[in-house]
């Protein structure tokens, strides 16, 4: 597609060093992870672990509650997965291909909350959970964020590059509107849904402001929350510990994102949006 | 425009068809679609009705009220209070403080993420191999938990033993605490916030970028334009919309700025990376819930405010 013999050397030395200031961070975290604490602490800093050791690792999952807070973490992505993968496929799909009467108003209204930032909701909604008992538990987690704009608009615009010709097909053929949308429409959404599925995944499980509110006893905390209060509170100077931890919290995201990540860029670029 | 179909949501992109007004309600097929469409939008209109809607007015009305945490569960105990919640917020030299450094945040921080970002995508664009390979990769901070990457910054950040230090001392640099000066924290901190979120704006502006007409680009260049003049006079002009939609959502994200600071430097020090998200933390901390209510609809409001520019902008060439 382009002209290989003007792509210029200099230019994949320049995106090669690019790649290793992005990269650094990461290979500085996962090397003082495995160092024992002094060495963690050492100035001038060691380049290689001069002792491997696991005993930041062992610290996380066995005298702290890491365990609890890897698994809150996985139920609550995985809930707010779900849910967005169906219940926005549904007004995706209504809205593009559907006549009802308020459709347009519904569309304006999705797009109107792409605006609306966590920070303008989260005190009323501490009341509303509070008042409806569900403070310091995982549906009160999970809830708010079940059904977001971002994979109504996704699905609606995959949609709507599907023919008409298939809907009016199998309306001819006798069937239901449900079954068109479950049985012919949902079935060539594959990618979108995949998609609309990693992309929700990965935010679900790196967001912090709402778990940080709702979770008040240490068992309800999901891993980000932990981790930062763990970062500012007394064990604030425990760096091997505190980047063992990072190390748990990014690990399992990057590897989600590696395997799918067509998926991802795919929907950033037909949305714009992460 | 052709090349704002990659990147931005189009609100008017289809005009909505007028067949189900003509026929009526009582034909049948109309009628079963539009059941199926409220059906099908139930669910999503319930949480948003219940968790965006509601939470956004009740927010507001919160913001005029003296509201506590200690009032939760007897509302009629809370009294009106006008503007006043407003009033104090403006006269408190602490929020006057974390809207500047918002402000700061807003500036230093989405003319830096893009240009990296255009940057990035310009060399990606003009690369034949292992285009994928490094798009995935520059794209790699993104998907991490910022308070996982925060943390490690914060151990790079260090004034003895930390990485950057210790690099710099290698050019015989004797680096600071980045993150103990009042006019170092802030800078450093925008600084990792570009690292974690260029690669969104790259794969924007590269999608944008391949849109740019080729046969213009040629055109230019058998006229003898340079690099550089055909980048700011053909591929500048022709990415308006995608990068006017790049500032705005980096913008949005920039005026919410929070974990980095709650995590690096919780606030400090002496308030220099305070934001109004974190000080809206705090006020709800402490309880004082309508007064963190209206110091949200104020953030609400810049946000809404920086939108309406910006797409009014968008508008205006189109």
């Amino acid at each position: 597609m382009q002209d290989q013999v003007r792509t210029p050397r200099w230019l994949y030395a320049v995106l090669a060093g690019g790649l290793v200031l992005v990269v650094i961070p990461f290979v500085w975290m996962l090397v003082s992870s495995i160092k024992p604490e002094a060495e963690v602490r050492a100035v001038p800093p060691t380049w290689l672990p001069q002792t491997v050791t696991a005993d930041n690792y062992d610290t996380l999952f066995t005298k702290l509650d890491f365990p609890t807070y890897f698994l809150n973490s996985v139920i609550v992505a995985l809930a707010i997965t779900v849910g967005n993968v169906v219940f926005c496929s549904m007004l995706g799909y209504a809205l593009a291909k559907l006549e009802f009467p308020g459709k347009r108003v519904l569309f304006v209204l999705v797009l109107g909350t792409l605006m609306v930032p966590g920070v303008v909701t989260f005190v009323p909604l501490f009341v509303l959970t509070t008042n409806l008992g569900l403070t310091n538990t995982l549906p009160g987690m999970i809830l708010p964020f079940l059904a977001g704009p971002f994979g109504v608009f996704l699905i609606r615009q995959y949609v709507l590059g599907l023919p008409d010709e298939l809907i009016q097909a199998a309306r001819v053929d006798g069937a239901g509107e449900l079954t068109i949308f479950a049985r012919v429409i949902m079935p060539l959404c594959g990618p979108a849904l995949a998609t609309l599925g990693v992309l929700t995944f990965l935010t679900s499980w790196n967001n912090f402001l709402w778990p940080l509110v709702v979770a008040t006893s240490e068992d309800k905390y999901t891993l980000p929350v932990a981790l930062a209060l763990y970062a500012v509170g007394q064990n604030a100077t425990q760096y091997g510990l505190l980047l063992a931890g990072s190390v748990v919290v990014v690990v399992p995201v990057l590897l989600v994102f590696l395997l799918l990540q067509r998926y991802v860029v795919q929907g950033i670029a037909m949305t714009g949006i992460k | 425009m052709s090349t704002v179909k990659h990147a931005a949501p189009a609100p008017v992109a289809t005009p909505p068809v007028r067949e189900a007004r003509r026929s009526g309600p009582r034909d049948p097929a109309k009628r079963a679609q539009a059941v199926a469409g409220w059906i099908l939008a139930s669910p999503f209109v319930v949480v948003f009705l219940v968790f965006t809607a509601g939470p956004v007015l009740a927010s507001l009305g919160m913001s005029f009220t003296d509201i506590r945490s200690t009032d939760m569960r007897s509302p009629f105990a809370v009294a009106f209070v006008g503007v006043s919640n407003y009033a104090d917020l403006l006269q408190d030299p602490v929020f006057r403080k974390v809207t500047v450094n918002t402000l700061l945040y807003l500036v230093l921080g989405v003319p830096l993420t893009m240009a990296v970002a255009m940057l990035v995508a310009v060399g990606l664009n003009s690369i034949s191999r292992f285009r994928g390979f490094f798009r995935v990769a520059f794209y790699l901070p993104v998907v991490t938990s910022i308070v996982a990457v925060s943390v490690v910054w914060k151990y790079i950040y260090r004034e003895e033993g930390g990485l950057l230090n210790a690099v710099l001392g290698w050019v015989g640099i004797d680096g600071p605490g980045w993150l103990d000066s009042t006019s170092l924290a802030l800078p450093s901190l925008v600084v990792m916030a570009v690292w974690r979120n260029f690669g969104t704006l790259m794969i924007i502006f590269l999608a944008g970028l391949q849109t740019v007409p080729r046969e213009h680009l040629e055109a230019a260049e058998v006229d003898g334009a340079s690099a550089w003049g055909r980048f700011r006079h053909i591929t500048l002009p022709a990415m308006r919309p995608v990068l006017l939609f790049g500032a705005v959502i980096t913008g949005i994200g920039y005026l919410q700025f929070f974990e980095e600071a709650f995590v690096m430097t919780k606030g400090g020090p002496l308030d220099a990376t305070r934001s109004v998200t974190f000080y809206t933390y705090d006020q709800f901390s402490f309880g004082n819930y309508g007064y963190a209510a209206a110091a949200s609809y104020l953030l609400f409001l810049a946000i809404v405010v920086l939108t309406a520019i910006q797409f009014r902008l968008l508008r205006e060439r189109d």
